[in-house]
């Protein structure tokens, strides 16, 4: 039955989400953006422990969110979106710096061996897919990593890996064959310390600044055998390694609703603090007449919360589509163009309206603005995912549509 | 419950067999005399009692007055919505207005007015009713009415002029909305052949197959028993303007629905230097964004009308579908014919003449609501 309201388990658990971010978070939102790079941020520590202990129970975590007769479920992805949302509004580079939730432990959780879950599981491990000359095409990297007896030996350089300083360990994508192509790409766990890897530097950026983004060399690091994630072995045929490759793919599937979830976050955290604001001048929503009979700046703040319902909607969906094992490559992709493009709009906007004072640094509107800019990029850009939608609708091939 | 029902997006499967029909309809019916149609500026005879046969209006009238009894759905009402839109926009708007004048009687009238109207309604024939809410200024907004009803006896007296009646003087009733001074906005069943009622036909860019007319009430008596409700109730004005605007923006979504499927064969089979249009990214993310918002669009509707169905608020959401699908539909709309270049521009493909209806969505008020 179509019903777009969220049960009570899932509106319980934004509650404790909310809570979370509120305290741990956007009280110290300033203070990191400011320090930039921290080695750690202690007040993160309580946080952790609460979030690492949930996710221990993973595995009932499904059916927390109720599953009815039908077998329709409100699982993992839709609780994602929750609470990735709330954490990012309160502050969204705090929360990709939270110890123990990296992109890595997703990659490991997907598809390592039940020996790898064990010894990584509770770590915390980066991804390292990007390279100086490979962004968007993550099917070039040039990474690469050979087997010599008991080890992987890993050259190359990665760059915008999340948590690289920080982390235990870096999931890095490395080719064991430039000319197989990207079935040829495989991902390896290479824990810090490892012999030959080097941190470079860790980047100065425009927003999200307290999480930690590392440039990382990889010269004749040497790695167990072990520590490669799924088969060591080439596929040889041509749908074998489109399949090998697109299952790389898919785990976006997964993971761009989740960062739609985090231009929800700035963008609604932008927006109630515009209205705290706008209070105070005597500006409110009165949610009467249409957009050409109210003054302005309330017509634009309809068309804001218009684009950012649209934006939570459509991850909401894509996000219920994977709870219910639905495909949902195009959704995901709308999604992430959607919210992503929105996000910008909303706190931008929200600086504009707010004039001085949304560009001053006493509020925190003018940060999710420029933490903003970077969820419309990394995941897959607003273009990437245009031509993801535009490949999916008009059925066209890669080749056909680059 | 409310807070126990999961987050669903999969239609019941009386919706799905419905849904079936509905396009098959849309298809065979609408499409095939949409053009025609449009350039007639008139539906073909029969045409209205042949939609008649979905039985829109039956649906929820209650048994006893030789209805179908079925639950209210506005969640149901604007998936029809959607279907029969993608057939063409103006005549799924005809098609669905009874309908709409029954769902308010059904919302909010009183045991002897639906004894008296539903009965009549609930007939295998078409039988033209709807809604006069609309009034013929610039930054019309339902809170501010100029038609005026003044309280005499046991009569109300009405003045003013209604615009964008849909189906106009073919209606058998009439609900006009007016001021009613003191009492607030109130509505009043008028029926056809009312001394002090004309109509004339009005003109627009677009819904040019059906009958829009301007309707003038000069001193039109009506008795007290023909105000909607019973006794002090207050008329729901906000409820009737909220699902009124959903049913739009549900044909908005039917409509776009409509350009997106028609564009995309088109940009893959039009050849320019060599290989399809649809093989440059210029035209490829346009196509792409079109699919973003109408799935966006598609979400704000159902999201309103599941609330309205479940009896919970949904003012707020219908306000914000009404704002997405208005700006939305339009950007839709333009593309749609620009992607077709001068091709679109021109009466032989269906897209000027989607643009053109597509422009109704931001501005209706009252017809049809789900």
């Amino acid at each position: 039955m179509i019903n777009l309201e969220l049960p009570q388990k899932v509106l319980t658990m934004q509650q404790m989400s909310r809570m979370g971010a509120q305290t741990f978070l956007r009280p110290i939102a300033r203070k990191y953006d400011k320090l930039e790079h921290a080695d750690s941020v202690p007040e993160l520590q309580p946080l952790a422990a609460m979030i690492n202990g949930r996710s221990g129970n993973a595995a009932t975590a499904a059916t927390a969110a109720g599953k009815k007769e039908d077998g329709i479920k409100n699982a993992n992805n839709m609780m994602g979106i929750v609470s990735t949302a709330e954490m990012a509004a309160g502050c969204c580079g705090l929360m990709l710096s939270i110890p123990g939730v990296g992109l890595g432990n997703a990659a490991i959780a997907a598809v390592g061996t039940p020996e790898q879950k064990e010894k990584w599981g509770k770590k915390y491990c980066a991804m390292a897919i990007t390279e100086p000359g490979t962004g968007s095409d993550s099917a070039n990297v040039q990474t690469t990593a050979k087997l010599d007896g008991d080890h992987w030996v890993l050259n190359g350089e990665k760059i915008f890996c999340t948590a690289g300083q920080r982390g235990d360990a870096i999931v890095v994508w490395a080719t064991l064959d430039k000319s197989k192509g990207k079935a040829a790409i495989k991902s390896f766990i290479v824990e810090q310390g490892a012999p030959g890897l080097h941190l470079v530097r860790v980047e100065h950026k425009m927003g999200l600044r307290i999480s930690d983004t590392a440039a990382l060399l990889f010269e004749n690091c040497h790695i167990p055998k072990e520590n490669i994630l799924g088969s060591p072995e080439i596929a040889d045929t041509e749908e074998a390694r489109k399949k090998a490759f697109g299952g790389v793919m898919q785990t976006f599937d997964n993971t761009r609703p989740q960062v739609a979830a985090m231009a929800l976050g700035v963008a609604r955290a932008a927006l109630d603090i515009t209205y705290e604001v706008l209070k105070k001048e005597g500006v409110e929503l009165s949610w009467a007449g249409s957009v050409w009979s109210v003054p302005a700046i309330e017509a634009e703040l309809y068309r804001m919360e218009a684009d950012l319902e649209a934006s939570r909607l459509l991850s909401l969906k894509a996000a219920w589509m994977a709870d219910n094992g639905q495909p949902n490559s195009k959704e995901a992709a709308i999604c992430k163009a959607k919210a992503g493009r929105t996000g910008n709009y909303v706190t931008l906007r929200c600086v504009e309206i707010l004039g001085n004072l949304g560009y001053s640094e006493e509020l925190l509107v003018e940060k999710f603005a420029r933490d903003s800019k970077i969820i419309d990029i990394f995941e897959g850009t607003q273009q990437i995912q245009q031509l993801i939608v535009a490949r999916t609708v008009l059925g066209l091939s890669s080749r056909e549509l680059k | 419950m409310a807070g126990e029902q999961l987050f669903d997006l999969t239609l019941s499967e009386d919706q799905r067999i419905t849904r079936e029909n509905m396009r098959r309809f849309a298809q065979s019916e609408i499409r095939s005399i949409s053009k025609k149609a449009d350039l007639d500026q008139a539906l073909p005879a029969g045409f209205l009692r042949k939609a008649a046969d979905l039985g829109l209006a039956l649906l929820p009238i209650p048994e006893d007055f030789g209805g179908a009894g079925m639950p209210r759905s506005p969640v149901s009402n604007v998936l029809n919505a959607e279907d029969l839109a993608h057939g063409d926009f103006a005549i799924a708007l005809a098609v669905m207005t009874p309908q709409g004048f029954v769902n308010t009687l059904v919302d909010q009238g009183s045991a002897a007015q639906q004894e008296k109207y539903l009965g009549a309604l609930a007939s295998e024939e078409f039988v033209p009713a709807t809604v006069a809410l609309m009034e013929p200024r610039a930054t019309f907004v339902p809170e501010k009415l100029e038609t005026k009803a003044a309280r005499q006896g046991n009569d109300y007296v009405l003045n003013g002029v209604k615009s964008m009646v849909i189906l106009g003087a073919s209606a058998k009733f009439v609900l006009v909305v007016a001021d009613a001074g003191a009492e607030g906005p109130q509505a009043f069943i008028v029926e056809q052949g009312a001394a002090g009622v004309s109509f004339a036909k009005e003109e627009y860019m677009g819904l040019k197959p059906i009958e829009v007319s301007r309707m003038t009430l000069e001193n039109v008596k009506v008795p007290a028993s023909a105000k909607l409700g019973e006794g002090e109730k207050a008329f729901n004005l906000q409820r009737l303007v909220d699902l009124s605007r959903l049913a739009a923006c549900a044909l908005a979504v039917g409509t776009c629905q409509a350009v997106l499927d028609y564009v995309v064969p088109y940009v893959n089979e039009r050849v320019a230097f060599g290989e399809p249009i649809s093989h440059r990214q210029a035209v490829a993310f346009m196509v792409a964004n079109i699919a973003i918002e109408l799935d966006g669009m598609r979400l704000l509707v159902w999201r309103a009308a599941s609330r309205a169905e479940q009896g919970l608020d949904f003012h707020k959401e219908a306000y914000l579908a009404r704002v997405l699908c208005a700006e939305k539909a339009m950007e839709i709309g333009t593309n749609g014919v620009q992607l077709l270049g001068g091709h679109g521009f021109t009466r032989e493909h269906p897209v000027e003449q989607w643009y053109r209806n597509l422009r109704a969505v931001g501005i209706l008020e009252g017809a049809a609501a789900v």
